[in-house]
């Protein structure tokens, strides 16, 4: 078993604001990459590109064809996000399917394992191992699950493919709208009813999962004050004292600024006005999946980022918290609602590097969506990442010591 | 064959809504009402470089430090803060008469609780092993009941904690 980086405390979308230092996308040094910056381009090693986050680490293992599967987490995306942008297939299942036993808290009433993999039929395998209840996570429904097989001949016919016009942001670039086009022709020329569908609230569902989250990542926060695990400061003067000192080593800016906006919103004069808001705004957005759903449809088809990946010094441009809010559109208002959701590899854009496009599924039909996405990838045959020319360029690597590697079993 | 060249006429400008910073943005101004809470003071509409942003006073700066924990370390800190409550207030807008607040998405399902019997545990080394400062299988703290000092005193102790 192998440990991955991400972002600090899952909070963030580029796996760059971590303690180890950040997550570079192996597809930034790839030949589909490379030979698309032209001849002129001087490769600067700061020119890097990000992988996504916040489990950036997880991807990248993957997609750097280390292991066949990796765990990351998922509360707003920090799955389905580096899975994209590293040319992998991402999970998120349907909440209360996998133990949360385990995983760190981010926020309890959002976060789910993500699973992330090379196929989708990987997935499976991998969710036949680890879904059904746990009698140390509460929130695990007790309805019995049996670990279950793809079928490898998959009719598409009788499916209704839901394309939320929502979704269709400004933001969105034009390689990614071309690559959604595509995947919905793909669908109605298979067959399949595609029909335009509305989920109105869209637009405020990343303000109610930034009010949300922050709200239970100030709770969940409060257990970090050095005494019985982690970090611990050298202050003594007091026991508040050895808290704050404590939690200012120990958190980065990303934490502490949703730690205490959290807190902000948590006030007893703040609670109704933005916390209750907050949770009446979260049952709309749930309540406009429940009818696009139960109109109908069986799944949705989405993109899963914005576009392709960033280089870490355009990412930087803005900060953790803007970054996030961008990243996190298309993917946090499944969170919110609890249903499964999945981005598949779709095609390489113009600079060389994945785009994924992302299906949602109704709650606890997990098996159908990841159906619908095995019968897409075997449509796509995305091409495998070429990383011939860095391995064989290895005098740019730290040549390891081969005698102290040890091999760790793959998943 | 789908196309999205007459929906994207109709759909919702959904960036618009996601520009804090951008203060040159013409989107911007669909937020809505800028009803910061308490300790927030409005700055209103008018010159300045972001219009409708609230500014965050000093009281509050204290309270929400005591009650995280956690330092705003520094302007920007603060200025963080100011973004994250001008972003939530576009939550205003919808209109939630007669909804309820959901927890969580279970709510329809009665939540699993196990048994009260002991299946495990008897692990009390591994734990204590996780703390820095252990004395006889007891968890070391410095003393309580002693207020955290004032904002500037702890502005400078932290400043050499680090």
């Amino acid at each position: 078993m192998g440990k991955t980086n991400l972002d600090e405390f899952a909070m963030g979308s580029g796996s760059i604001d971590g303690i180890f230092g950040p997550v570079k996308n192996p597809w930034g040094y790839s030949e589909q990459y490379r030979e698309r910056l032209g001849q002129d381009h001087k490769r600067e090693d700061s020119d890097w590109v990000i992988a996504g986050g916040s489990s950036g680490g997880s991807a990248v293992a993957v997609a750097s064809l280390t292991c066949f599967a990796s765990l990351g987490s998922d509360t707003g995306g920090s799955t389905r996000n580096p899975a994209a942008l590293c040319g992998i297939v991402g999970f998120k299942s349907s909440y209360g399917l996998l133990s949360r036993h385990g995983l760190v808290p981010l926020v309890n009433s959002m976060d789910v394992p993500g699973i992330m993999t090379r196929c989708v039929d990987d997935v499976s395998i991998v969710l036949g191992a680890l879904a059904g209840h746990d009698p140390k996570d509460s929130t695990t429904i007790q309805d019995p699950f049996e670990p279950f097989e793809l079928p490898d001949e998959i009719d598409v016919r009788n499916l209704c493919v839901g394309i939320p016009k929502e979704y269709h942001a400004p933001g969105l670039s034009t390689e990614g709208l071309k690559s959604w086009t595509k995947a919905a022709d793909l669908f109605e020329n298979a067959g399949a009813r595609v029909v335009e569908v509305s989920l109105p609230h869209t637009p405020y569902s990343i303000v109610c999962y930034h009010v949300l989250c922050t709200a239970e990542v100030a709770s969940n926060m409060a257990r970090f004050d050095g005494l019985e695990y982690g970090h611990r400061s050298e202050v003594e003067t007091s026991t508040e004292a050895l808290y704050a000192a404590t939690r200012h080593e120990g958190f980065n800016d990303a934490v502490r600024g949703r730690i205490l906006a959290g807190n902000y919103f948590l006030l007893k004069q703040n609670y109704d006005h933005y916390f209750i808001k907050a949770q009446r705004v979260r049952r709309l957005i749930a309540n406009d999946f429940l009818k696009v759903f139960g109109s109908g449809v069986d799944v949705l088809l989405t993109p899963t980022t914005l576009s392709d990946a960033a280089t870490y010094l355009e990412f930087i441009k803005e900060d953790n918290r803007t970054r996030s809010v961008q990243e996190d559109i298309f993917t946090q208002s499944v969170n919110l609602a609890g249903m499964p959701a999945v981005t598949v590899p779709t095609v390489l854009s113009r600079r060389g590097l994945p785009l994924g496009i992302q299906f949602i599924g109704q709650a606890f039909r997990d098996k159908q969506l990841l159906t619908v996405a095995k019968w897409f990838e075997q449509q796509i045959n995305f091409q495998c990442i070429n990383l011939q020319g860095l391995l064989n360029n290895c005098d740019e690597l730290h040549k390891p010591d081969i005698s102290k590697i040890v091999m760790a079993p793959t998943v | 064959m789908w196309s999205f060249t007459r929906r994207a006429a109709q759909s919702v400008p959904l960036l618009g809504w996601l520009r804090p910073n951008r203060a040159v943005n013409p989107r911007v101004a669909v937020w809505g009402r800028q009803t910061g809470g308490v300790g927030v003071e409005e700055s209103g509409p008018g010159p300045g470089p972001r219009p409708g942003r609230s500014k965050v006073s000093m009281e509050m700066i204290d309270h929400l430090e005591r009650l995280a924990l956690v330092d705003f370390r520094n302007q920007e800190g603060v200025e963080r803060l100011a973004d994250a409550i001008q972003f939530a207030n576009q939550l205003h807008v919808v209109d939630t008469e007669g909804v309820e607040p959901m927890d969580s998405v279970l709510e329809d399902r009665s939540l699993y609780l196990r048994a009260d019997k002991v299946t495990e545990g008897y692990c009390t080394e591994v734990i204590l092993s996780n703390a820095k400062h252990v004395i006889e299988e007891y968890l070391v703290a410095p003393p309580g009941n002693i207020p955290l000092p004032k904002k500037e005193e702890r502005d400078s102790f932290l400043q050499h904690s680090n």
